[in-house]
């Protein structure tokens, strides 16, 4: 078996060669002899799946999540490290392998039964069950913003107080004293009254023979000494000086270059393209025909992309060659209506009789909005390394889903899943994309051809033209009013419902409501956009409460504190930065103030903006304050740099993104035309964290889908222009267009 | 076959008429820690230094720098043994989220820092502009760039590129 060679270390540990396995994973069901395989050298202990002892009395933590970014690395190895008591400046961190044993089971276990706690008997037969389920489901997936929600918290802590149960129990026996006068410190077991020490590393091999403790016990808050302090994170020095390896880095040697062009319209396949290679064409390896694509090898992806270029392509036309945004929303209209009149709106959320209320309400707040496709842009254009050699393939990329890398790529080659190997890079940014296998797939074809290794590269192009998009959307919102102006009815039709299966549900107190949705067949390609449902979501359903506070006559923060009375939590957050933010004092003319919240991946988030909208139009975000509930944050720094990179992603989007279809074809192409948010455009933002002990949320996405609606209810307060329509840049928002309020 | 120098050292490169410096850099002399975002000039992932000045390696034809002092990411700190102060100020800052991004960003703003060791914040933002984080980490690069200003004028012999 082949050692996973991947590793990074805080010091500089040097490994015996050739591993002693000993110990029992805490996971029902588990062979620790293939773990072992995978992960250990000779002379360390492998106490469990996700972590082993070095003879020099390093602690490596097994880490089943890509790093983008997030600094999951580090965050999963502080909280095993602090439920063992180690000393954080012996802790290493190895990635965990593409391996089924790696299947993580416990995200699945999360998404599928929510973070509901089992009960306590059942739970070897869960796992067993779950863990079955994953691994034929090739589930090792980075995403959801769940590595501290599901891994950490059931995976990581739990390995961690196990390990040190483990080590303490073989304490007690070498020194027959009672465990309970043991103290474990910085890696280290103490008996104070006969004056005996040993490190983790001494009593491991003994450890690893004591059972494994069913239940270990999980520090409290108060307890923790790792979690929550901002440690430096592992990944942050190599990316500073050059040295970070991303998928875009791999050289192996032998390698050519590739790039490719799929057809613009989605779907269509090559009809012609000349695959003979002219004397003109330098440094061409060859010209490929993958049925709905082209591509080109060459000894640089410079000369790779001017072939291309240059090539005469000919797709075939397909139903779909002239088709325009104007039709593809006209056609969600439609679908909406039709649905609507024949009673055929599938049922989101339904309580008391919404549509009897209205009729009946005082006032009747109505509004319909419509959100653009969106791309995701990451900084690193796609791209994907393969080498199929001998009945084997070797793959470098940067994936959220390694495990799906390998299944894709087995699938399409027809060899065995063990005869695919996955080297994970880091991830140039992920935000979704990052967790299809689309370009994989294009890699491996492409490999197959030739006997050499080849690194496909996506032009940006290419990037921005065949991605998997955020939903445009369509919504129609009504709520009717009592005379206090509180609301009795809300109804809500939208157009395509994904997950989280939450996301459109109101956060309000409201007795009447009617949630439906209809999902149209749709042409463009679907993917899973940072926050998913929830960036349409939370754009609609806060700035309708906005709309009804509005028509209320009520402050937009007392009206919705009011109306979240069962749910302190959230209501604690909307005070968090009603205090941060200054709240109802003065601002400049022309500027005003907006403000959203929402709770998303186990996280609520409440954000208000500051903006300035000058006579001309021009929109300016000065200032963004967040506050922010995720349980408990084990990382504050990184959390809070989550936070920060959730708004400015969210920002752009709301601000400018906008993914429009003409003649079938996506339009943008470069951030020329798909601009994002840069330095100058960026808001100053302050994060404000509550500790409130809940259950941990996740940080990657929650900030994401309250920044647009915190910047259009501030528009709103600012020129009386309320924003229906996304992205800002569509709206007109001259001195001249606002009428005065 | 054309000579490039590059962090002081020499590399033979094959390049052809028109081919960005990027490509030579990247895929002939392996140095890999100058990026390829965009290749239109509209996201600064590809920055380096000629003869100090910071140029968009994606746009800039490799024939065109041939005899001029070349200096990547890999190249800025003058002494192997340490890092830049602007490196370790990133560092001290937690600037990078998922890092693509931050060579070209350190690039800019050492080149910054060169001609204006006292950045104000608007001339940060003017001469940052040009390089795209999609991870939004525009707040800490710019605290970065602030301690780095600083530690330039509090140490003796600030390092000049
Ligand atoms: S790659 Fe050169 S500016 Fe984007
Ligand atoms: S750190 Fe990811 S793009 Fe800047």
């Amino acid at each position: 078996m082949k050692k996973w060679t991947r590793r990074a270390f805080i010091g500089a540990g040097v490994l015996a060669s050739g591993a002693v396995v000993i110990g029992i994973a805490i996971r029902p069901g588990n062979r620790s002899s293939k773990v072992a395989g995978l992960i250990a050298d000779k002379g360390e202990t492998v106490m469990n799946i996700w972590l082993k002892i070095s003879p020099d009395n390093t602690v490596t933590a097994i880490i089943p999540h890509a790093e983008m970014g997030q600094g999951v690395h580090t965050t999963l190895a502080m909280m095993l490290a602090d439920e063992m008591d180690a000393d954080w400046s012996k802790v290493k961190f190895l990635e965990a392998p593409a391996d089924k044993e790696y299947a993580n089971y416990i995200l699945a276990k999360g998404f599928i039964a929510g973070d509901k706690h089992f009960p306590k008997f059942l739970e070897g037969t869960i796992d067993g069950i779950f863990l079955t389920a994953v691994k034929s489901m090739n589930f090792q997936i980075t995403g959801g913003s769940a590595s501290v929600r599901f891994t950490g918290q059931q995976g990581m802590r739990i390995a961690g107080a196990a390990a040190k149960s483990m080590l303490l129990q073989a304490a007690a026996e070498t020194w027959k004293v009672p465990v309970e006068e043991l103290k474990a410190q910085n890696s280290t077991i103490t008996h104070a009254a006969s004056n005996q020490t040993a490190t983790f590393a001494e009593l491991a091999p003994a450890a690893a023979q004591v059972k494994t403790p069913s239940q270990p016990r999980l520090k409290t808050q108060e307890e923790f000494t790792i979690m929550g302090t901002s440690k430096p994170r592992f990944d942050i020095p190599a990316k500073v000086d050059g040295t970070a390896k991303f998928g875009m880095d791999v050289q192996v040697p032998g390698m050519k270059y590739a790039t490719i062009k799929a057809s613009p319209v989605f779907g269509a396949k090559v009809k012609s393209v000349d695959t003979t290679i002219s004397s003109s064409q330098k440094g061409v390896n060859k010209i490929l025909n993958l049925g709905n694509a082209v591509a080109v090898i060459a000894d640089g992806f410079w000369q790779a992309k001017t072939t291309l270029d240059g090539l005469p392509i000919e797709f075939e036309s397909t139903e779909n060659k002239e088709l325009s945004q104007v039709d593809i929303i006209n056609g969600y209209k439609k679908a909406m209506d039709t649905a609507l009149a024949e009673d055929e709106l599938d049922l989101h959320f339904k309580k008391g009789d919404a549509l009897a209320e209205l009729e009946s309400a005082d006032t009747l707040v109505e509004a319909e909005y419509e959100l653009p496709f969106l791309a995701h842009a990451t900084m690193e254009p796609m791209n994907c390394t393969a080498w199929v050699h001998e009945g084997k393939c070797e793959i470098w990329c940067g994936s959220q889903n390694p495990l799906g890398v390998k299944a894709a790529a087995s699938k399409l080659l027809d060899i065995d899943f063990d005869q695919i190997t996955v080297h994970n890079q880091l991830l140039g940014g992920g935000f979704g994309r990052r967790s299809e296998t689309d370009v994989i797939e294009q890699a491996v074809l492409i490999a197959k051809e030739v006997d050499f290794p080849v690194k496909l590269i996506w032009s940006r192009e290419e990037d921005t033209q065949h991605d998997v998009y955020r939903e445009a959307t369509l919504s129609r919102m009504k709520a009717g009013l009592d005379k206090s102006g509180n609301p009795v009815a809300y109804t809500h039709q939208f157009i395509f419902k994904h997950h989280p299966p939450e996301a459109a549900d109101v956060p309000y107190d409201i007795p009447n409501q009617l949630i439906q949705y209809s999902n149209p067949t749709t042409y463009v390609p679907w993917g899973n956009w940072r926050s998913v449902d929830h960036s349409t979501h939370g754009f609609l359903t806060e700035s309708f409460i906005d709309e009804m506070a509005f028509a209320a006559k009520k402050d937009p923060f007392t009206y919705r504190k009011n109306l979240s009375e069962n749910n302190p939590r959230f209501q604690a957050v909307l005070d968090l930065v009603k205090e941060k933010s200054g709240w109802g004092s003065a601002l400049p003319a022309n500027w005003g103030r907006g403000i959203a919240i929402a709770q998303s991946f186990g996280t609520i988030v409440a954000e208000v903006a500051e903006v300035e909208v000058s006579v001309e139009g021009k929109v300016k975000v000065h200032r963004v304050v967040c506050a922010v509930d995720a349980g408990f944050a084990i990382h504050p720094d990184g959390f809070i740099a989550q936070m920060e990179s959730g708004i400015i992603y969210g920002l752009a989007a709301a601000m400018t993104g906008e993914i429009t279809i003409e003649n079938g074809a996506v339009q943008q192409g470069n951030f020329n035309n798909y601009p994002v948010t840069r330095m100058d455009e960026a808001p100053k933002i302050e994060t404000h964290i509550i500790n409130s002990g809940n259950s941990p949320g996740g940080g990657g996405e929650p900030s994401t889908p309250v920044i647009a609606p915190a910047v259009t209810n501030a528009i709103f307060n600012a020129t009386g222009i309320r924003i229906r329509q996304l992205p800002i840049s569509k709206n007109d928002l001259r001195e001249s267009m606002r009428q005065t309020t | 076959m054309i000579k490039l120098t590059i962090n002081e050292k020499e590399f033979e490169v094959d390049a052809p008429a028109g081919m960005p410096l990027l490509w030579a850099i990247r895929e002939q002399c392996g140095l890999t820690g100058t990026k390829f975002g965009c290749g239109i000039a509209q996201c600064g992932a590809c920055t380096v230094h000629v003869d100090g000045q910071p140029i968009r390696s994606c746009i800039t034809p490799a024939t065109s720098v041939e005899g001029k002092n070349i200096t990547t990411i890999e190249g800025i700190s003058k002494d192997k043994n340490t890092l830049h102060v602007v490196q370790q100020a990133w560092i001290a800052e937690q600037t990078p989220q998922c890092g693509y991004c931050q060579s070209g960003q350190i690039m800019s703003a050492v080149a910054l820092l060169n001609t204006n060791p006292a950045p104000s914040d608007e001339e940060i933002d003017a001469a940052m502009s040009g390089n795209i984080c999609r991870c939004g980490m525009y707040g800490r690069i710019k605290s970065a760039i602030k301690r780095a200003s600083e530690s330039l004028q509090s140490s003796s012999t600030p390092e000049i590129i």
